[in-house]
């Protein structure tokens, strides 16, 4: 039998997250050119449409299920995954870079005795090996590395590969009751934060600068993201101002983003916030001052007043929207 | 009670990167570097933590590296940390190495917990807390913003996608630290004289593979600029045609 490469899926509420499909879409593309067999893993209590991911290339999930796995617990996911992953032999684990990724990763790779690359970007196989590409200094270079460890953990970013579908395969789901799970770091509650969607989830983001002026003008700001589906960002200035929350902040010190569309409004690109948000695949900017670096990283921009600029583009998006 | 803190020395976020010669390493000419800016977080917690427990409680900063990470640790003595210990090692490690040497010497010293910025600015793994922790067989939390410690009890809020999670766990354990746990205090002026008088202990760090290794780095294609459509929002048109029609992002 062919050695394993695991792809952990990752639920929350009972539901996979979009990232799991595309830890799928990596894990079945690695076996192929690997020659290894692929699984998914996810642990939890119930988990709903563990069936999708047949469509993703993978054809058998293991589902390390106890009641009390609804709620993460870093122990608990450790002990279940790397237990199973000694009992099969898994060589690979690929993980998404989430806030659940990163804390279960670098675990597993101690009980796993292997290495970790985390934040992927690319995941290329030369010579029977694995090559990632990852950031650093928040996206201002990038390295090439490789594991020399028997097992490997890569950890991908969201948003960047491609889940690719697969039509036409049925998937088998084997249930693993996971009996006394180790709690002894468990998730007790959670507290949803007042934004409707998350910076690093998001696929549009609006990000608002010191150009805003005040605080109270990004409800400009919010309008746009909120015809756009979008999440509010917002560059360091602004959160050291108080104007914004910690969690939207783009840049070295806040979040690196890669989303499909990057609207940077009233922000003139420092280094910092540059690197957090260039890997964007496309990018606007609005600002007064033509000369701003935020430009000479932008597909398109508008150099002008945008208070006058996006009450009319969120007028705009919205007809077509509607 | 002894509390560690762990810090690294990275080079100031405003820096802009240029490639070594050898391609694996960055060219350090005319870069500033600073300590971690998570890591002065990690310090004000430990700080915060002392305070709360009193008695005879110590800080200890300890850093892998070469003798240049003194600057950082003598930045952490002079905000307040009590001991300063470099594990010293001119050789580059990767997250593991580092996290080896770190949860030697936190055992060794004895520490019952352990402060680490959420991730160093330079190749921002993330890892090097849960990695130390895991091979100490502690409890870990890490990109905290909330931190209470009652007893060997500890309540945590860490941040993730849409929200914080609170975590419950025990001592011992790691502690990863993130922007808005605290305010970082400013050394005073007495702490700096202080801080510059007090002796750096200097350790070989333990021993250990690196298990990744670093076969090339390079600076991300620079993109071609693109195009200002107008200065009004007579351009606001023909930029959502664009984004439509030309990206199809919307």
């Amino acid at each position: 039998m062919a050695n394993k490469i695991l792809a952990i899926l990752e639920q929350r509420e009972g539901s996979l997250k979009k990232v799991s499909y595309e830890v799928a879409s990596v894990a079945s593309k690695l076996a192929k050119e690997l020659n290894l067999e692929v699984e998914a893993v996810v642990v939890g209590a119930d988990v709903n449409d563990l069936n999708n991911i047949s469509k993703y290339g993978i054809q058998k999930v293991i589902h390390l299920k106890n009641s009390e796995f609804s709620n993460y617990t870093s122990s608990g996911y450790t002990e279940a995954i790397s237990n199973y992953s000694k009992e099969v032999n898994a060589v690979c684990l690929i993980v998404g870079n989430t806030s659940l990724g990163n804390d279960l990763a670098p675990r597993l790779a101690v009980k796993l005795n292997s290495g970790c690359i985390t934040d992927c970007v690319n995941l290329q196989v030369e010579s029977g090996e694995v090559i990632a590409t990852r950031p650093i200094y928040a996206g201002k270079a990038f390295t090439k590395a490789k594991l020399s460890s028997v097992v490997k953990v890569f950890t991908i970013r969201p948003n960047v590969f491609k889940a690719e579908l697969n039509e036409n395969e049925t998937c088998n789901i084997e249930i693993k009751e996971i009996s006394s799970p180790n709690l002894k770091s468990k998730v007790v509650s959670f507290k949803k934060s007042e934004g409707k969607l998350d910076v690093a989830e998001a696929d549009i983001i609006v990000s608002g600068g010191r150009g805003m002026k005040g605080p109270e003008n990004f409800n400009l700001i919010e309008s746009l993201a909120d015809s756009l589906g979008a999440a509010v960002g917002a560059s360091r200035a602004v959160v050291d101002a108080g104007w914004r929350p910690h969690r939207e902040q783009v840049g070295q010190t806040g979040k690196t983003v890669s989303p499909s569309l990057y609207v940077a409004c009233g922000i003139s690109g420092a280094i910092q916030h540059l690197a957090g948000m260039s890997t964007s695949k496309y990018i606007v900017a609005i600002n007064k001052d033509k000369d701003a670096p935020i430009f000479s990283v932008a597909d398109y921009g508008i150099a002008g007043d945008l208070f006058e600029i996006l009450p009319v583009l969120t007028e705009e998006i919205k007809k077509i929207r509607s | 009670m002894k509390i560690a803190v762990c810090v690294s020395h990275v080079p100031d976020t405003a820096t802009r990167i240029k490639i070594g010669a050898d391609r694996k390493t960055i060219d350090p000419t005319g870069v500033t570097y600073i300590i971690n800016p998570y890591d002065e977080f990690a310090v004000e917690e430990a700080l915060k933590t002392k305070e709360k427990i009193g008695g005879d409680s110590i800080v200890y900063a300890i850093s892998v590296g070469g003798d240049t990470n003194k600057e950082s640790i003598r930045k952490a003595l002079a905000m307040g940390v009590d001991e300063g210990i470099l594990l010293k090692d001119d050789s580059i490690r990767d997250s593991f190495g580092i996290a080896h040497a770190l949860a030697d010497e936190i055992k060794s010293l004895g520490c019952e917990i352990a402060f680490f910025g959420k991730q160093s600015v330079d190749f921002d793994n993330s890892i090097t807390g849960q990695v130390t922790a895991e091979l100490l067989g502690y409890n870990c939390v890490p990109v905290v913003v909330d931190f209470k410690l009652e007893g060997s009890k500890i309540t945590a809020e860490r941040e993730i996608e849409g929200g914080r999670e609170v975590v419950e766990t025990e001592l011992p354990a790691i502690i990863t630290t993130q922007k808005g746990l605290n305010e970082p205090r400013y050394a005073s002026l007495k702490g700096i004289m202080a801080s510059k008088k007090k002796t750096i202990a200097e350790k070989a760090a333990a021993q250990s593979p690196n298990h990744s290794e670093i076969i090339d780095m390079n600076l991300p294609t620079s993109k071609q600029p693109g195009r200002i459509l107008g200065t009004d929002s007579s351009a606001v048109a023909e930029l959502v045609k664009l984004l439509r029609e030309e990206a199809k992002v919307i």
